[in-house]
Order: C-alpha cells, then structure tokens, then sequence
C-alpha cells in the first residue's frame, strides 16, 4: 500500500518507494539520500507540529510535512 | 622531466559536508595564518591559509560546505572551478582533501563520488571517529582505503590527533603523479553512453578548444535547472544545437530507466553502498549515545522549547550582568589615561581633541568589548554543539507563518551580533524572496552596535531591582529592546512576503547533525575573530567620526568677549574662595564655579556646527521626548549606531571630573545630571526608553547598507531599508514617549 511520508506515525518505519524530482525539494531530498528503497524512520515533530525529523542511513533530515508528502513510501513489511 | 625543480608553494582545497568539522580541520592545520576575502564576481567567501610540511609552504583553500557538488548557481560553481584550476585567480590545487564524517559515510561518500570524478588528486579525512566508537561503530578503513584507491587517514582535528599522518598522506598524493585515467564512472552505462556522446559533440563543435572535464560534461546532463548549459554557452561562443542535444539525451535516458536527475543519486548512493559493504559494521541494537539522549530531550515538544527560551534568556542575562567588572575596568583605565593626558598637555584644541575626541571616542566603544565576547562566546558553543541546527528546527514553522523558513533563523541570530555576517550569512538561503526579505529585515535584529546604547541607557536609568525575586529589571529591559526589534521585523518579513517578494514557500531540508561537545578552541577563536572584527570597525569608522563629531561640537569656539566674560566672573568667584575661612563657604562658591563652568560649556555647544543642526531638528525630535542634544547625538550616529555612545560622551562633557559613583560610568552620572533649560531632567525613562526604541529600529550603519548593496547588487534596496527603518523607528520612539509619559502621568 503506497502512502505519503507526511503519514507515518510517530516512531514508524517505511521504505521510499519514489520521489518526485521535478521540484528543488525533491533534488534536494535525493542528495540527502531519499532515494527509492531507503528505510526512513519518523523520530520527532516539532512542537508547533511541522517540520519533522526522519532518520535514515544514521542520520537525522528535517523535512516539513508538505515536503515529506512529495515522497512515497510502502509501510515495512 | 623528473628534473623540473619542485614547485615551493603546494595548493590543497578543503571540502566537505557542512557539519563535518571541516572549519576545525582547517583551523588546526593553518593555525593562525588565515586570511578571508572574497573571490571575484561572486558572493563566496574566501578563506586561506598556510601551513608547513616537510619545509614546503602550502596555501589551504577552505571551500564552502556543501552536500554535493551540483552548481546551479555562479556562487555554487566557484567550488568546482577552484577543484578543477578554472579560476584564474586561484591557483589549481595540488589535492583535494576531502572531509568526510565517520558516522555519516554513505551521505558523505556521495559527495566523494563527485570529488573523485573531478580527477584530482584527492585524500580523505575521517572525522569524528570517537563518535562513531561510541556507537558502536567499527571501520575496516585498509578495505575502504584500497576501495577508494586514495588516502583515508582518521583525525581527530580538535585534539590535534592524526595532523601529522594527514600532512604526510597531503605530501606524498599531491607529489605522485596525476591518475592516469579518470575513475570509474558510477552511473549506468546507457549514462555513461550519453556522456560520451555529448563529449564527442562538444569537441566537434568546439574544435580547438581544450576539452570540458568529464564531470562537467556529466553535469551539462544532469542540471536541469539549465545553469550549466548557459555557463559554458558563456565560456565557449557558440554551441547552439547544446540543448536539443541534451533534451535527446534525457529524453533516451528515461526510455533506458536512468530518469534524470534522479539517476545520480541512484548511482553514487549504489555506489557508496558498495564501497562500504563489509567497511561498516554496526552493532545490531543501535546503541543509543548521550547525544541522542539529549536531542530526545532537545528537540521535545514542551522540555525543548522551554530550553530553548531558557538558553536564549541565560545568553541575555549572562551578556548583561557578567561583563559589568570588566566593562568597569576598561572604563576605569580609559578615565585614567584621559586624565594622564591632561595632566602632561596644556589646554588647548589639541588637548581637548585627543581626550574628548580620540580617548573618549575609542574608548566609548572597546568599554563594550566584554558583551561582545560573551555573546560570541555564547553563540560559538551552540553553533559548535550544532544546537543552532535545532534552533532552525524549532523555529521553522514560526519563521513559515512569516513566509521565510528555518534557515532564515540562523542569519537572523547572527545578526544580533552584527548585522554584515547576518546579512552575509543569507547566502545559504537558496530561494531569492526569502534571501532578500531575510536581508532586509536583519539590520532590524539588535546588533552588538545597539548594546552599548542599551547598557548605557538601562544602566544609567531602568532601577537596579529584581521582579519576581531574581529577575532583574534591567535585563527585562534589554529583552524587551531585543523583542521589538524581532517583532518589528516579523511584522515587515511578513508585509513583504505579501507584497514584493510574494511567491510560494521555499522548501526546508536540512540535516540536524549529531551534538558534540563543542571546542573550545573552535569557540574562543570564533569569539576573537568576531569581536577583533568589532574593534576593526570601532577602530576605523568609529574613531574617524569621532574625531569629526569632537570638530562639529568644538566649532566655531564662542567670540571671544563672551569666552572672557566668563573667564572673569570665574576669577572673581576663585579669588573670593582665597578669601573665604570655612570649609562650607569654599564648597558653596566651588559650586558656583561648577555651574558657570557648565554653563559656558553648554553656550559654546549651542553655537557649535552640530548643535546648530540638533536645534534646527529639534522641533522634529521634541514629539519623541529629545532635546538638541539627543537629535545632534542621533545625526552624529547616521553612520554608525555606537557612534551616538561616544558623542553624547562628548555632548555631555565627560571629559570634565565628574567621578561616577558604585563604579557607574562618568557617562552615565552625566545623563542622569542632564537638564532641560528649564531645570527639569532631561532623561525620564520614557525618554530613555524612547531613545532605546529608535536605535532598536533605525538602519544607522553605513557598513551594513553597504553590504546590502554588494549582496542584492543595487543602491535601491540599502536605500529602501534605510527609508523603511528610519520611518519606523521614528514612529516607534514616539509611541514609546507618548505613552510612557502618559502612564507616568
């Protein structure tokens, strides 16, 4: 089932199953290793809510939730 | 050919990740020996050094943290022009030594990728090793060494371990020969094919011309952002045809499954993965270090945002009540030395210029140097411990209600320590509305050039108690000149967000890189660059002003017969204190003589040049509470806000023996002493707050309207910041009196 990274719950992990690339974030999210396959883990959320804080290859991105929506994501199995 | 002498001077470029420690590896490898400039035509800051190896001099290039080498932008391109010698004016390094973070290696071996792709000679340093330990973290570094093919030497910068082994792996890679082939590509070969083909239509229609490195030749597909193409459109004349030539390829390469641009992180993260398959081992539970304890707590919904407001609270209290002994020491020593002066020269212009223009001057400034130091000192271990990403974090969705984001919060902080790095720091803000909003509303954040005028007006008028038992008033004070300026700018960030930089919100990715314990060389060296910068400019625009400030208050003198008029009746009153018997007669007339003294004092400042123009403005000040003095102390400080410390010194006559009591400044007794004409005090608090207030808001500083025009490349918007500033904070001034006055009232 594809999914949103915006959606993940607290703590929960998924793998990036694609990335839209045609937009800056999506370049940028590549460069920082979002790529398809990547398991990405929701870690923390800001007090007011936005952006978040993932962790993936042992280190920690903050995206914001309109950002992180640009990548989908298959729940592990 | 193996007889060509050796070239004295070897060149390495330094590049890394930001976060990597990369500023520390070149601090202890240059020592002292740095040198910041900026390269021509673009906005990127130049820092060089110099080290010894072996008896041969090298000249280090520190070049701008990145996460990849893909330029979209003339600033962004300068990293690779430097890599590969394209830049005439820097020379072509000998190795590039690339600084890698051992905790991070898949992320930072996506930049190696491209390094190594460039062809250079290049050699690895490993950073954060001890960090990487205590996770658990073990590296097969012979097996990643011979992966590579290049030097992989773990350091630890902060301690100086492994420099030694670094400089001799920096010797012997930039003394072999150049690689005979260029690495192996790590994109797929429908990729690779294109690249070739493009390479074979470059040379053909560029005949004569040296060959564009493959690299760039890699990037002319990748950027799709077009930079690239119109850059060597640029260089090269005519290469029409390029761009079908690059579509056609793309659109290929989508037909083959290798999309552009998402094929180069497809292939340098596959490719990174395979370098360090069997190079990492981790434990299997990952085990969780102190600093992910502390980020739980850190960046915690309730606990992180009281922290933050706590630390933010402890640096503005630290910064007031802290520097107060030293602030009393150097005040103490500028009075003795003024009264040295005094002692040994007669009285005359050039006295009076070198106590109540040169000493006063200079030393009305460097009094500040101790705030200075401890706010930097301050700053430097957040940014080391790498809170300052956290505070971006925190801060982003308050920034985004304003339009900007996160990372606008970084330049804004820094421009509570001055403006010019603020406004410098904007660079990193890729998107052009938030760069120039962030900009415009930075000289709007409190800068240590408002500090002086802060203190010395809390210090001299806000009552030294406590509220709530240990907060005290004066520190409330100066957070609430803090909060005007940081609401202020929110309020023009936003009406201009909705206005003239209207557009959607830029996007926020951004690593919160691991805490560490900060450095405190890292610290103390960042803290006494910034403040040696502070006394730079205390030193050089300052003091010039002063001097033309002493000249506008000291002429024209008064004529003559009024000057002797005065000189009598004080003859008169000191021969009848010869003549007096008691103690409490000689006190009386001593008074007397006081008050005739001031008196021609304030005569001869009424007539002078500058206050002659404070008189005419006067009218325009009196709503917001000033006198002639204040307004000529306001004009005086047009081009730089501290200036108005050391001409209301000169306004006030601290020259003169009026020794300050509690170790409170001669200055400030002098304020609280100020009259109208009429005899009421001059400064109230609301007058005081008033001036607080416009000095909060006002764009006095020629330095930073200068760096605003060489960053938005034009005289209008400095000139814009500065109309929009003075408007503000004359408004702002009047309010503060006008209600001020009404509540004491």
């Amino acid at each position: 089932m594809s999914r949103r990274l915006s959606e993940l719950s607290l703590g929960e992990s998924a793998t990036v199953t694609q990335v839209d690339a045609t937009g800056d974030v999506g370049m940028r999210a590549l460069e920082m290793g979002v790529i398809p396959g990547t398991v990405v883990k929701l870690v923390a959320i800001a007090p007011l809510g936005d952006p978040l804080v993932f962790e993936l290859r042992g280190y920690r991105l903050s995206l914001r939730r309109s950002e992180a929506a640009a990548i989908e994501v298959a729940s592990l199995v | 050919m193996s007889i060509a002498a050796e070239p004295q001077t070897r060149t390495v470029a330094l590049i890394g990740n930001p976060n990597t420690g990369k500023s520390t590896v070149f601090g202890a490898l240059s020592g002292v020996q740095q040198r910041v400039g900026n390269y021509p035509g673009v906005t990127v800051e130049k820092k060089t050094g110099r080290m010894t190896v072996d008896g041969k001099r090298w000249t280090l290039i520190d070049l701008p943290g990145t996460y990849s080498l893909a330029p979209r932008s003339l600033d962004e391109m300068v990293a690779v022009d430097v890599m590969l010698g394209r830049r005439p004016d820097t020379p072509k390094p000998d190795v590039i030594l690339c600084i890698v973070d051992a905790n991070n290696l898949e992320r930072n071996l996506y930049l190696v990728s491209q390094v190594l792709e460039l062809g250079r000679p290049t050699v690895v340093a490993l950073t954060m090793t001890d960090l990487a330990e205590d996770r658990g973290t073990t590296l097969d570094l012979p097996k990643l060494r011979e992966r590579l093919g290049v030097p992989v030497v773990p350091i630890r910068a902060h301690k100086r371990i492994g420099l030694d082994a670094l400089k001799t792996a920096l010797a012997e890679t930039a003394t072999q020969e150049q690689p005979a082939s260029a690495p192996e590509s790590p994109f797929p070969e429908p990729f690779q094919g294109e690249v070739a083909r493009i390479e074979a239509w470059l040379a053909d229609a560029r005949p004569g011309l040296p060959p564009l490195p493959r690299y760039l030749v890699e990037r002319l597909l990748l950027d799709t952002s077009g930079y690239l193409e119109g850059h060597v459109a640029l260089k090269n004349g005519n290469v029409e045809g390029l761009h079908a030539e690059i579509l056609a390829a793309r659109q290929r390469l989508a037909e083959a499954g290798c999309p552009v641009p998402a094929v180069e992180a497809m292939a340098r993260y596959g490719w990174a993965a395979s370098m360090l398959d069997g190079v990492v081992t981790r434990p299997d539970e990952p085990r969780v270090t102190s600093g992910d304890r502390v980020d739980r707590v850190l960046t915690h919904r309730v606990w992180g945002t009281l922290i933050f407001v706590a630390v933010m609270a402890l640096i503005f209290q630290a910064v007031f009540t802290w520097s107060i002994p030293l602030m009393d020491l150097i005040d103490a020593g500028v009075g003795g030395l003024a009264t040295l002066v005094e002692g040994v020269m007669a009285e005359g212009a050039l006295r009076s210029l070198i106590i109540d223009g040169m000493i006063a001057g200079v030393g009305g400034v460097i009094v500040f140097l101790p705030q200075i130091f401890i706010l930097f000192f301050f700053l430097g271990i957040l940014e080391d411990c790498g809170y300052l990403a956290r505070a971006a974090y925190l801060m982003d969705r308050l920034m985004t209600r304003l339009g900007l984001s996160g990372k606008s919060f970084i330049p804004l902080l820094s421009s509570f320590a001055c403006a010019i790095p603020g406004v410098m720091a904007t660079r990193v803000i890729e998107d052009r509305r938030d760069r120039m909003t962030t900009i415009l509303v930075a000289p709007l954040m409190s800068c240590s050039a408002r500090l002086p005028v802060y203190t010395l007006l809390i210090a001299a008028f806000i009552p030294p108690v406590a509220v709530a038992g240990f907060v005290s008033l004066q520190a409330m004070t100066m957070v609430a000149m803090y909060a005007v300026g940081v609401i202020t700018a929110a309020a023009v960030a936003w009406a201009l967000k909705k206005t003239a930089f209207k557009g959607p919100t830029p996007p926020f990715v951004m690593e919160l890189p691991a805490y560490k314990w900060p450095s405190p060389r890292v610290v103390l060296h960042r803290m006494f660059e910034r403040g040696w910068s502070f006394v730079r400019r205390a030193g050089t625009i300052i003091f010039a002003v002063s001097i033309v400030m002493w000249a506008l208050l000291y002429f024209p003198r008064l004529p003559e017969s009024t000057e002797a008029a005065f000189a009598q009746q004080i003859a008169a009153l000191e021969d009848q204190r010869e003549a007096a018997d008691d103690a409490e007669a000689v006190e009386a007339i001593d008074a007397q003589i006081a008050t005739l003294e001031a008196r021609a004092d304030g005569e001869q400042k009424r007539l002078s040049l500058l206050g002659r123009a404070g008189r005419v403005i006067e009218p325009v000040v009196r709503p917001l509470g000033w006198d002639w003095r204040i307004g000529a102390a306001a004009i005086a400080s047009f081009p730089a806000r501290e200036v108005v410390v050391a001409t209301l010194g000169v306004i006030f006559d601290v020259g003169s023996d009026v020794e300050g009591e509690e170790g409170a400044s001669r200055l400030q007794v002098a304020l609280r002493e100020a009259e109208h004409r009429d005899g009421r005090p001059l400064f109230t608090i609301p007058v005081a707050l008033s001036i607080m207030v416009f000095f909060a808001l006002c764009a006095q500083c020629v330095s930073t309207l200068a760096v605003i025009r060489r960053e938005t490349n034009s005289w209008g918007w400095p000139l814009f910041c500065f109309a929009y500033m003075t408007v503000l904070a004359y408004f702002g001034a009047m309010l503060v009196y006008q209600v001020g006055t009404w509540i004491a009232a």
